[in-house]
């Protein structure tokens, strides 16, 4: 295992300039380098690759033996996924510019699932069946979810983290666990330690029933509402001023500051974009799924880390990416028939593909590109 | 404690490292700038106005900020002779017209300080081992404190115990060696699985007895004796740590903590649902059910016998004996038996802080990379860490599940795992003393101290007559998660800090930034 660094040895087949000027990129000190990689394949990676192989056997099987049960679980992950993806960026947001791992995410997006049902029903009465009033609606309850999750994380970021900005990297990530239990204690004294319904507004009729493979009106609107949110994610980070002020101080604060940027409001605006993330995924959620508790936030949030990882953190695509297959997996754990584990395996597989991942490659599937989102 | 803080507090004053960091030190800056007199003035002040609000909360309250003001300043006071006649007085005080236990515990508190210091390090600890073993005996005479209600009994003792073992044992990790581990809750998993395999009716198809007392040589399943099956869950739990550690151990902190949480719900979820393992119908865990119950603890007929009846039997059949007018029961064995294992637990672990090993843990929690140009061995020392850290998890967990006689699933949650850091952190990392304080106290607080605590809010504060009625314990996660954010803003370092990790998280020795980024954004 290499350290980056470490000079090139000699005798290597490709130009030293590639290798030097790489960050290390998953923030991981023994990623392997590129060239060790590629010239012994380890064991370790044999067991990865064979893993691998296995699952996609797996699903092969699946696939012949029911492929009507293997696309409609497909959809469905897919629809899962988008959520997730939401969920994922926020993670992968704020790690890709302060490296730390806000555990408080995912409770930031279950309180995002409340602030919907609660501005949703009682601010604006929603409720099922009200035909097209219903969109405007749900825009309105869209913003009002994404400002509140926004300004919170903010809040916490401006509480919890600030202070410590120049503590040891620890003393973050411990801060955000507390922060992240007070919230979720924060969501069982509002609304109760049982599961509260949002009102089933996505209208679930099929779209098209192609060999017994259906798909519903409610699993598109939730990809119409993700792609337009991420578009505008990635529009924000790599077109804009202020997007060009976060890459930069992901990239390295202290020369960003000397720059000219405001480090600290440009971390403030990052975790406002990623509440605000958060809250959109908690309103699809809440509508989708239709119950929110005040403990699903965590684990769902771990799973969201789980995708970002997956996918590289710090890098934008690669966390919708994760998200996607991560989506897909759970789906297909608790869907498929054919030696599918069941959904009380779920929460072990997706943290055995996330030990998996930081072992056999810890710079994700699309780690390789630089760490603030391009 | 209180020369650990004048020592840090003098480090504030000649090297002013502390320039930038948190709120505190803005506000210490304040407070340092004002005259001595009008310090106490202050601080006198608030006390009496603080103990006159509380006062018609709860009287008790209110005396009690009163008497905790009184042990301030008397402890302030020049020794010879105002120190030993305020604290005469204050005894005096108690003995005439307040609880006379308080009376008692304030005498032998200020006899401890008076035992010269040289003698103190070893007479401390012993006096507080006294006064642990002897707790049985005195706790039902014990006087109520005010919010907290009466002292905790003692099967809340052997609770207390077990966590401060496990809070031990994280320290070695998380405070040595400064391993972040989020899954700690799978070591206490794992101990008390093995117990809990190793001496019930679990494996049925297999009749084998070690050893075991108080059963039916006939019983099937597996029962060995507890005491071989505390070293076999401590080993076994070592080297599943061994096991885990190998693969993620190369992995840097903050991932290093996502992968040990992933495990500790991979635990979970294992034990959750290998009522069926993998799909195979082999039933590992007993599922939500939960294994129970567990053989009893006991030294056997043979040598109770053979010491006069001075070693029980068997633990949960004992007890006829009356000594100090309180009658002997079965959990008061198990009390006893704790503290023996965390005196070992603390032994062992004073042992190996200042170890070769030990050193080598703090070397690279200071600076790996300087550790490894030192030649420390990166991957050995760390699992090292990790398999003594998990070693004190499997004996706590195991001993837990036999004084429960049962092992659930539920009882593994990764609340637990954060409840444990809570502890680590609340003390202070890498200080035996205050992890063990930080411990007990966040253990109480869990059992009992939150349901009393609840209790007194509920009766004693009210606007009008209208009654809060709050479900404490139920927001126990919460309340831990507010005292970790505290404790990280206004004293990282823990209540009683470790001098050493007291300087490392005020210079922030990782990543030290060549830019002052903490204040950049105001003209920036």
């Amino acid at each position: 295992m290499g350290e980056p660094g470490v000079p090139p040895r000699e005798g290597r087949s490709f130009p030293s300039k590639t290798v030097m000027s790489r960050k290390p990129v998953a923030a991981d000190a023994s990623a392997p380098t590129l060239a060790t990689r590629f010239k012994r394949p380890s064991a370790i990676s044999t067991v990865g690759l064979v893993l691998v192989a296995l699952l996609l056997f797996w699903l092969g099987v699946n696939l012949v033996k029911a492929p009507s049960v293997f696309f409609t679980v497909f959809l469905i992950g897919f629809t899962t996924g988008c959520v997730y993806a939401l969920v994922a960026l926020g993670y992968t947001l704020v790690y890709g510019i302060l490296e730390l791992i806000n555990f408080a995410h995912g409770d930031v997006f279950m309180l995002g699932g409340m602030f919907t049902i609660t501005f949703g029903t009682q601010l604006f009465g929603l409720k099922q069946g009200q035909g097209i009033v219903t969109v405007p609606i749900v825009f309105a309850t869209l913003l009002l979810s994404m400002l509140a999750c926004g300004l919170l994380n903010a809040g916490i970021e401006l509480i919890a983290y600030r202070p410590l900005r120049n503590a040891p990297r620890l003393a973050p990530l411990i801060t955000a666990i507390g922060v992240s239990f007070i919230i979720e204690d924060v969501g069982l004294a509002w609304k109760g330690p049982n599961y509260i319904t949002a009102p089933s507004v996505f209208p679930q009729s099929q779209i098209f029933n192609f060999y017994g493979v259906a798909y519903e009106w409610n699993k598109l609107i939730v990809v119409a509402i993700t792609v337009p949110v991420l578009l505008a994610l990635l529009y924000l980070v790599q077109r804009t001023r202020q997007g060009k002020a976060m890459r930069a101080t992901a990239q390295d604060k202290e020369a960003a500051a000397i720059m000219g940027i405001n480090v600290n409001r440009t971390i403030s605006f990052t975790f406002l974009i990623a509440g605000a993330l958060a809250g959109a995924a908690g309103l699809l959620y809440s509508l989708y799924v239709t119950t929110v508790r005040f403990d699903q936030g965590f684990q769902l949030g771990l799973i969201a880390f789980t995708a970002a990882v997956f996918g590289g953190i710090g890098n934008l695509p690669g966390a919708v990416l994760g998200a996607v297959l991560i989506g897909c997996i759970q789906a297909f754990n608790e869907g498929l028939s054919w030696h599918a584990p069941g959904s009380d395996w779920t929460e072990a597989i997706v943290f055995s593909i996330l030990i998996m991942i930081l072992v056999f490659r810890p710079e994700g599937l699309l780690g390789e590109r630089t760490p603030e989102g391009g | 404690m209180t020369e650990h803080q004048e020592e840090i507090a003098a480090t504030d004053d000649d090297g002013a490292i502390h320039d930038n960091v948190g709120i505190r030190n803005e506000l210490r800056a304040r407070w340092q700038a004002l005259a001595f007199k009008e310090r106490i003035a202050i601080v006198v002040g608030l006390e009496l106005v603080l103990a006159a609000l509380l006062f018609f909360i709860d009287h008790s309250l209110g005396f009690a900020v009163v008497t905790v003001a009184a042990l301030y300043w008397i402890n302030r006071l020049p020794p010879l002779p105002w120190k030993l006649a305020g604290q005469a007085l204050l005894v005096a005080v108690f003995l005439v017209a307040g609880p006379r236990s308080l009376a008692v515990v304030l005498a032998v508190a200020f006899a401890t300080f008076w035992i010269p210091k040289q003698y103190r390090v070893w007479a401390g600890p012993a006096v507080a081992i006294v006064l642990a073993v002897l707790y049985p005996f005195y706790q039902s005479k014990m006087f109520t404190v005010p919010v907290f209600g009466v002292w905790p009994d003692v099967a809340t003792g052997v609770y207390m115990i077990v966590f401060v073992m496990m809070a031990v044992g994280l320290n070695i990790v998380v405070g040595y060696a400064g391993l972040l581990d989020l899954g700690y809750v799978a070591f206490y998993a794992t101990g008390a699985y093995t117990a809990a395999w190793f001496a019930s009716l679990q494996f049925a198809h297999v009749t084998w007895h070690f050893g075991a007392v108080g059963i039916d040589p006939k019983l099937p399943g597996i029962h060995v004796t507890i005491w071989l099956l505390l070293l076999l869950a401590g080993v076994i739990t070592a080297l599943f740590g061994i096991i885990i550690g190998l693969p993620t151990l190369r992995l840097r902190g903050d991932y290093l903590a996502i992968v040990t949480l992933g495990f500790g719900e991979i635990i979970y979820d294992v034990a959750r649902n290998s009522d069926n393992f993998i799909g195979t119908g082999f039933n590992l865990t007993n599922g939500p059910n939960g294994i129970t119950p567990l053989d009893s603890i006991g030294f056997g007929n043979s040598l109770s016998h053979w010491t006069g009846g001075l070693l029980p039997a068997n633990y949960l059949s004992c007890c006829n004996a009356k000594y100090l007018g309180h009658q002997i029961q079965s959990t008061d064995l198990f009390f006893w038996t704790a503290i023996v294992l965390l005196l070992i637990t603390v032994f062992c672990s004073l042992r190996l802080q200042y170890s070769r090993l030990g050193r080598a843990w703090i070397a690279i929690r200071e600076d790996e990379t300087a550790a490894a140009a030192m030649g420390i061995p990166l991957m050995r020392t760390k699992t090292w860490a990790y398999a003594s850290g998990a070693f004190f998890g499997g004996v706590a967990g195991a001993y837990y599940a036999v004084f429960k006689s049962a092992t659930f699933p539920g009882d593994f949650y990764f609340n637990i795992s954060v409840f444990i850091l809570c502890m680590v952190i609340l003390g202070g990392m890498g200080n035996i003393t205050g992890v063990i304080v930080g411990g007990a106290f966040l253990a109480y607080l869990n059992e009992e101290g939150l349901a009393n605590t609840g209790a007194w809010i509920n009766a004693n504060i009210h606007i009008g007559s209208h009654h809060p009625n709050l479900d404490v314990p139920l927001y126990a996660s919460g309340i831990y998660g507010l005292i970790i954010l505290i404790v990280m803003l206004f004293r990282p370092e823990g209540l009683i800090p470790s001098r050493r990790v007291a300087a490392e998280m005020h210079e922030g020795v990782h990543d030290e930034p060549l830019y002052d980024i903490a204040h950049a954004g105001s003209d920036g």
